[in-house]
């Protein structure tokens, strides 16, 4: 009873409150980084430095009206922040945290669920979250936003596939679909797969920025371009929703980027007796670890780059990306039949 | 059964980047520009007929509102202009001082472009650096007149004031700072691939269509054309210093780029020589009580950091305002080039291309 029902919906619960509630300071997190990148000193007022400043944010966003324009395709301007929201809370249910705590007696899983065809879920999960931005661009009724539309399903065309692709070689190498299997396979290679893997790695990278919409890739925002692009007509908390979307969607991504490439739970050098000391550190650590140093480099770079254009942006999806996946999964796929 | 329309799309007046109310209207294929229509005149203030109803010494104040993120440019042009009409003899220490001034707005002129030109594209961190460095000119401005904005630095015939004690110092530590800046800028633009996809190639204009079209300052060098007011018909005490003016020879956006980034360097160079060789004496020259030009015309043009800033005025002698006041606009004369250059590119590229002009709306309206 308890193993089967409570433990699941405990665990569901209190993941979607930690995900929501780290999405919220990822905000803030971003802000304070971009601003010490900038020689600032970001939000300062409410609270210690600021680190209130999310709870401040949301219930203005809470109290803000909710605005839908007159001429807008009323349902489907509903749904679309729903759309982008939902598959990237529910992407974390196959990520596996640790492999399995003791709480009360009870060994619980790290992981809310380890289906057999886990990166498969997550691939396809992901992509429907672009389907929000789609929708809320055609919604909206007006030009900017459409603008914002067509350049975000641009965008997904090309860099899905590459993405995908290379998770292919991630597959060959591991065997295995499932999320908990992957880092298993590392343990059992007794390498982290980023090191067997470096081409697939930045594939992942820069597919991640994009599937993301993070700068450099930011084209369907682009502020300066399209004034907000996608979500120019959106008010309130509706508003809100596609920006915390965009922050699980970046937390998603460093996620099985950690997992596939980096090992999970692992701590660095596995198989290394040696280096018993750091077995001491949990797993969901050294997980939560990794995966804040992607959310780093994710800020990083959007304080650095220029954006680009939209052209040059599919171009090197379709040109650069997607054949290096090829060559790389052919290489692979060879390498595993001789070795 | 279908058929397909061009999608009008308009920017503006209120648009993160078109750098004030400028308005443009796009008529796009797909997101390719086919043609714009650019509206100006939100911020017409009727400048110019102001001034023939104001006398010579207030009209100063009012050329501060033109171009006023380069108001002491406006202010040196507009006072050589007059000094030309009375033939009035302008004291040495004043045209260096001025000189120096008319340089350090040129950084904070530069600096506030080249921060708005990396935002428009996405850089952002690129605008808090510029603005950082444009504090710094503006401090510099504060302490010599009080203003950090509108001046009102010059006077016909000289210098309201001499330099406060230790001004002197500070600029020059100023300019050893400054240039250590640039060396960052290089960094984090010159060489990036992204800032150079999307800059090299857009908006090519040659030399003779920019002379054509009537583009000066940076844009027009940009072509190639090396045309500088300050080399060939040196005023103040540009006669006295050495420097180069920069060319490009895409006429891109990112030549337009290198060259006013270059042209932060040069402007360190003449500071530094006027600095250098900055001599004792009044600031400002005899100037009659009530300055009342002879009656008769002239056109003088300034190089300010937009273009060739140039004022044309009659006199008739009798009034204590002048008869006819115009005022040749940089940023009006460049804005004409966008339609041209924007034509066949995306949409991003309007707000490359916009910044890459240099307007200021106060300048082009009035």
């Amino acid at each position: 009873m308890i193993e089967t029902y409570v433990l699941p919906v405990l665990k569901i619960l209190v993941l979607l409150n930690a995900v929501l509630v780290s999405v919220t300071f990822m905000t803030l997190l971003e802000r304070k980084v971009i601003a010490w990148v900038q020689v600032r000193l970001g939000p300062m007022r409410v609270g210690p430095h600021g680190a209130l400043q999310p709870i401040a944010d949301a219930i203005k966003l809470l109290l803000k009206e909710d605005i839908t324009p007159a001429r807008a395709d009323r349902w489907v301007f509903t749904l679309a922040p729903i759309v982008s929201m939902v598959p990237a809370l529910i992407a974390f249910a196959v990520i596996p945290f640790d492999r399995d705590v003791t709480f009360f007696g009870y060994r619980v899983p790290l992981f809310i669920a380890d289906i057999n065809v886990g990166l498969l879920y997550i691939v396809s999960v992901t992509a429907i979250g672009v389907y929000g931005i789609i929708l809320a661009g055609y919604a909206s009724n007006s030009k900017f936003p459409l603008l914002a539309g067509l350049r975000a399903s641009a965008q997904l065309i090309s860099y899905e596939i590459a993405i995908t692709m290379m998770l292919v070689s991630i597959v060959i190498m591991a065997g295995t679909l499932s999320m908990v299997g992957i880092v298993d396979a590392q343990y059992r290679a007794g390498v982290w797969y980023v090191f067997l893997q470096p081409v697939a790695f930045v594939i992942l990278f820069i597919g991640g920025l994009a599937e993301t919409n993070r700068a450099p890739f930011d084209l369907p925002e682009a502020e300066q371009e399209l004034t907000g692009g996608f979500h120019t007509e959106y008010s309130g908390m509706r508003f809100a929703l596609f920006f915390l979307a965009e922050y699980a969607n970046m937390i998603v991504v460093s996620a099985v980027a950690a997992t596939l490439f980096f090992g999970g739970w692992l701590r660095p050098f596995p198989n290394v007796p040696a280096l018993w000391l750091l077995g001491y550190v949990p797993g969901w650590v050294w997980f939560l670890l990794k995966t804040f140093v992607f959310l780093y480099i994710f800020i990083w770079i959007r304080a650095t780059l220029p954006r680009y254009r939209y052209d040059q942006l599919m171009r090197l999806g379709w040109k650069v990306l997607i054949p290096l996946a090829i060559a790389n999964l052919v290489v692979t796929a060879i390498l595993k039949v001789l070795l | 059964m279908f058929d397909t329309n061009e999608l009008v799309i308009n920017m503006g007046p209120q648009h993160p980047s078109t750098h004030g109310v400028l308005r443009v209207v796009l008529r796009l294929d797909g997101e390719r520009v086919v043609g714009c229509d650019i509206v100006i005149g939100y911020l017409h203030r009727g400048i110019e007929k102001l001034c023939e109803h104001r006398d010579w010494a207030q009209i100063v104040l009012i050329t501060d509102r033109m171009d006023y993120v380069a108001a002491a440019s406006n202010n040196l042009g507009y006072c050589e202009t007059v000094e030309k009409l009375m033939a009035l003899e302008v004291p040495r220490r004043a045209r260096y001082i001025r000189t120096i001034l008319a340089e350090l707005q040129r950084i904070a002129s530069h600096c506030l472009w080249l921060g708005t030109h990396a935002m428009d594209m996405g850089a952002m961190t690129m605008f808090l650096y510029a603005f950082r460095e444009r504090e710094l000119v503006l401090d510099l401005f504060e302490e010599y007149c009080g203003a950090r904005l509108t001046y009102n630095a010059m006077r016909i015939g000289g210098l309201p004031l001499d330099l406060p004690p230790g001004w002197e110092r500070k600029v020059r530590e100023f300019c050893a700072v400054f240039e250590g800046k640039v060396v960052e800028y290089e960094e984090l633009l010159t060489h990036n691939r992204i800032w150079q996809a999307r800059t090299k190639g857009i908006g090519v204009i040659d030399g003779h269509d920019a002379l054509a079209i009537g583009l000066t300052g940076p844009p027009l060098r940009g072509s190639g054309v090396a045309r500088d007011v300050r080399k060939d018909e040196p005023y103040a005490a540009y006669a006295e210093f050495e420097f180069d003016v920069p060319i490009g020879s895409a006429g891109d956006t990112y030549d337009r780029y290198l060259v006013r980034l270059e042209e932060l360097l040069q402007s360190i160079r003449i500071i530094r020589q006027a600095l250098d060789g900055l001599p004792e004496g009044p600031v400002i020259g005899r100037v009659p009580r009530l300055i009342k030009p002879p009656a008769g015309e002239t056109y003088h043009a300034i190089e300010s950091p937009k273009g060739e800033i140039g004022f044309f005025i009659v006199s008739d002698g009798k009034s204590n305002t002048p008869y006819r006041f115009r005022v040749r606009p940089p940023s009006f004369c460049n804005l004409q080039a966008l339609p041209q250059l924007i034509k066949g590119h995306l949409v991003s590229d309007v707000v490359a291309l916009i910044g890459s002009i240099d307007i200021v709306l106060g300048e082009v309206d009035r």
